[in-house]
């Protein structure tokens, strides 16, 4: 073949293309899974995620259940139940069948008390007579409102303040990250502790306290997220379609920073949780009758070497929200951003 | 190509300047990177301004600027008649629909939360002007359009190869049928045989709604294949401009002819001068004194190091920024010729 021929081939050379070929090469078999559906594909193949989910998942039904259902009134004292030990039907196990070690002997404290043989107190009695699985279902409900109420709230402070200055930027963000540094100064203890101090004890007081200080590793986060993210294409793409900047943050920015600040929320309940538990430890939480975790243990603490059951299981409860928590955070982290895990 | 003494230009850049300033200690001389220093050119209905220069050289941020993503630092763009920095943010809008651009990664450049039919309906969602319903049937008009199954409006952009992505970034920027399209770099992303694919609809779709184009590539065969007009630059800097065959035959300025040598021909019989450029792209934090191409120009002299030269007219339609364009004139590469 000349030089000239080269660019001169006969047409029997090629082939033609039909066109459906060609679609039916860029056919998509896979079925379509939006990001939530792919991220809870990958959330189940994660066992210990899984798991946390199905023990926070009974924790919570049982917890907010005891609304209205409880084996006694969690409240109602009676003088002479006073530290029962655990007694459950059909379990002649010592310790859980209502008998205790009385020096050298074994006494059923039930019958000393005059129980009638219907009552049973699964987890005993506390030192004024109280149902302590009634009061753990309480506590727990109680840990758990405050925990939400204040990961939601720093959520949402966090996010608008972190979305606003991230999309702002300049001068604007500037400002507002100095603020955030001073802020992030001052002892977070120390403002609950003063906060406490000066308002009335109770539910909303704890849950503001955590607020205050707790919102700025939010909006940390969030405004990270959103300068990583306002950048991309996509959103270059939205502005030069005239896409407001109200829009461009809640369609564009906010879906695609929403796992970071799940996650993110996720790791802040159980902190949460435990930085109630630790107020109404030290005593300047939630005031009784009403039950937490933290009370619970407080009371526990002083009798522990007596009657451990006291403190073994609010410190159970406790250790096992907390440590699902991060398991389920951990693997909800991974199932969002799969390149994340090394 | 366009008369340009006839005809009103539908775009002119006035000698557009995009300047960053680079953080220097208190009471120091303020610096600055040169991102576009100075770009003036028009641009007619239905044609296509080929940019091309190095990585780095301001070509995306030049279109960036024209679309008013980046606030110029000096000059203007006109538009239809209008200053676009001047305009009203609801004028703004309206112009948006006019003016679109396509983006280089068709990876990046879809909100992944968004399903196809959303991303492509997104424009008319803004502008607000059709029901949901209408918008829908516009959708799928337009998918048909740019050869894509209207079954897959549902699915997500992860699910699709990279030319099916630009096909959908190329939808989402014509669903408002605008007149003008900044396409930054729109095939380098992607496989050369899915290359061949975008541009010939890119071309169709040109021929079709009398699209005007400007297309930014470092693809020197890319650009001469779509181009009517094409504008090198170097260091935000216009260095040549004209028409699409007088620049490959004629060339005058010795960076475009290094450019040029550089393109791979797949002929073993055609034997090319290579001209090679001596040391790196300087930095646009620091440009060279004189001509700023002198630094890696063979033709070099002492006049190129302290004089800075203009952007002359050489021949018609035919701009160079050179002192000896002149002497350079003349046809280069055998390769190039029809």
């Amino acid at each position: 073949m000349t030089h000239a021929d080269r660019h001169h081939l006969p047409e029997d050379s090629f082939e033609r293309i039909d066109v459906s070929q060609s679609s039916e090469r860029e056919k998509i078999a896979a079925p379509s899974l939006n990001f939530l559906q792919d991220s809870w594909r990958r959330l189940r193949k994660n066992k210990g995620a899984v798991v946390s989910l199905a023990v926070l998942s009974v924790i919570a039904v049982l917890a907010f259940g005891s609304i209205w259902l409880t084996p006694h009134d969690p409240t109602k004292q009676n003088i002479s139940y006073v530290n029962l030990p655990p007694k459950i039907p059909g379990v002649s196990i010592n310790g859980f069948n209502g008998t205790a070690k009385v020096g050298q002997q074994v006494v059923d404290k039930y019958a000393q008390a005059k129980v009638p043989a219907d009552v049973h107190f699964f987890l005993g009695t506390d030192g004024l007579g109280r149902d302590v699985l009634s009061r753990l279902l309480m506590g727990t409900r109680s840990s758990l409102i405050i925990a939400f109420a204040a990961a939601l709230l720093d959520v949402t402070i966090g996010l608008v303040y972190g979305l606003f200055s991230g999309l702002k930027g300049g001068r604007t963000d500037n400002i507002m990250q100095r603020i955030l540094e001073v802020l992030s100064g001052v002892p977070n203890l120390v403002v609950m502790i003063l906060f406490l101090t000066i308002f009335k004890p109770g539910m909303k007081t704890i849950i503001l306290a955590m607020i205050v200080t707790g919102w700025i590793t939010m909006a940390r986060v969030v405004r990270a997220q959103t300068l990583k993210v306002k950048d991309q294409e996509f959103v270059l793409a939205a502005m030069t379609l005239g896409a407001p900047q109200w829009q461009i943050a809640v369609k564009h920015v906010l879906p695609n920073i929403s796992s970071v600040v799940i996650v993110q929320m996720m790791f802040s309940i159980p902190s949460a949780i435990f930085f109630e538990a630790f107020l109404s430890f030290i005593g300047l939480g939630l005031t009784p009758p009403v039950s937490s975790l933290g009370i619970m243990l407080s009371e526990g603490y002083k009798t522990f070497r007596f009657l451990p059951h006291l403190m073994w299981v609010p410190a159970v409860t406790l250790s096992a929200v907390m440590i699902c928590f991060n398991l389920l955070a951990d693997g909800m982290r991974d199932a969002f951003d799969p390149k994340m895990k090394d | 190509m366009a008369d340009e003494t006839v005809k009103t230009p539908l775009l002119e850049v006035a000698d557009i300047k995009k300047w960053f300033p680079l953080k220097t200690l208190p009471f120091s001389e303020k610096k600055y990177i040169k991102a576009v220093d100075g770009i003036s050119f028009t641009l007619h209905e239905n044609e296509t301004l080929g940019v091309v220069g190095e990585s780095g050289c301001g070509k995306s941020t030049l279109g960036r600027t024209i679309m008013n993503l980046l606030p110029p630092s000096a000059g203007k763009v006109v538009f239809q008649g209008k200053v676009i920095q001047e305009l009203s943010p609801k004028e703004l809008r309206e112009m948006r629909q006019q003016l679109q651009i396509i983006f280089q990664d068709p990876y990046a450049s879809l909100n992944p939360r968004f399903t196809v039919g959303e991303i492509i309906g997104e424009p008319l969602a803004i502008q607000g002007k059709l029901t949901k319903k209408e918008q829908v049937q516009k959708v799928k008009e337009i998918m048909a359009k740019v050869g894509l199954n209207v079954n897959y409006i549902n699915r997500y952009p992860h699910e699709f190869s990279g030319g099916q992505r630009q096909r959908i970034g190329i939808a989402r920027a014509i669903i408002l049928e605008p007149s003008v399209i900044v396409c930054d770099e729109p095939v380098s992303a992607l496989d050369v045989s899915i290359q061949a694919q975008v541009i010939n609809l890119l071309k169709d779709l040109q021929a079709e709604m009398g699209l005007a184009y400007i297309f930014i590539s470092h693809d020197l065969s890319v650009v001469r294949h779509v181009s009517d007009r094409v504008m090198v630059m170097y260091l935000g800097q216009v260095m040549e401009m004209a028409d699409k065959e007088d620049l490959y035959h004629r060339t005058l300025h010795p960076y475009t002819k290094a450019l040029l040598s550089a393109v791979p021909v797949a002929d073993r019989h055609v034997k090319k001068e290579k001209l090679m450029l001596k040391g790196d792209l300087p930095s646009p934090a620091d440009p060279p004194s004189g001509c700023c191409f002198h630094t890696r120009c063979v033709f070099a002299q002492e006049l190129c190091r302290t004089q800075t030269p203009e952007l002359t007219e050489y021949r018609k339609n035919h701009f160079c920024r050179c002192h000896f364009a002149d002497k350079n004139e003349g046809e280069y590469h055998e390769d190039y010729k029809n």
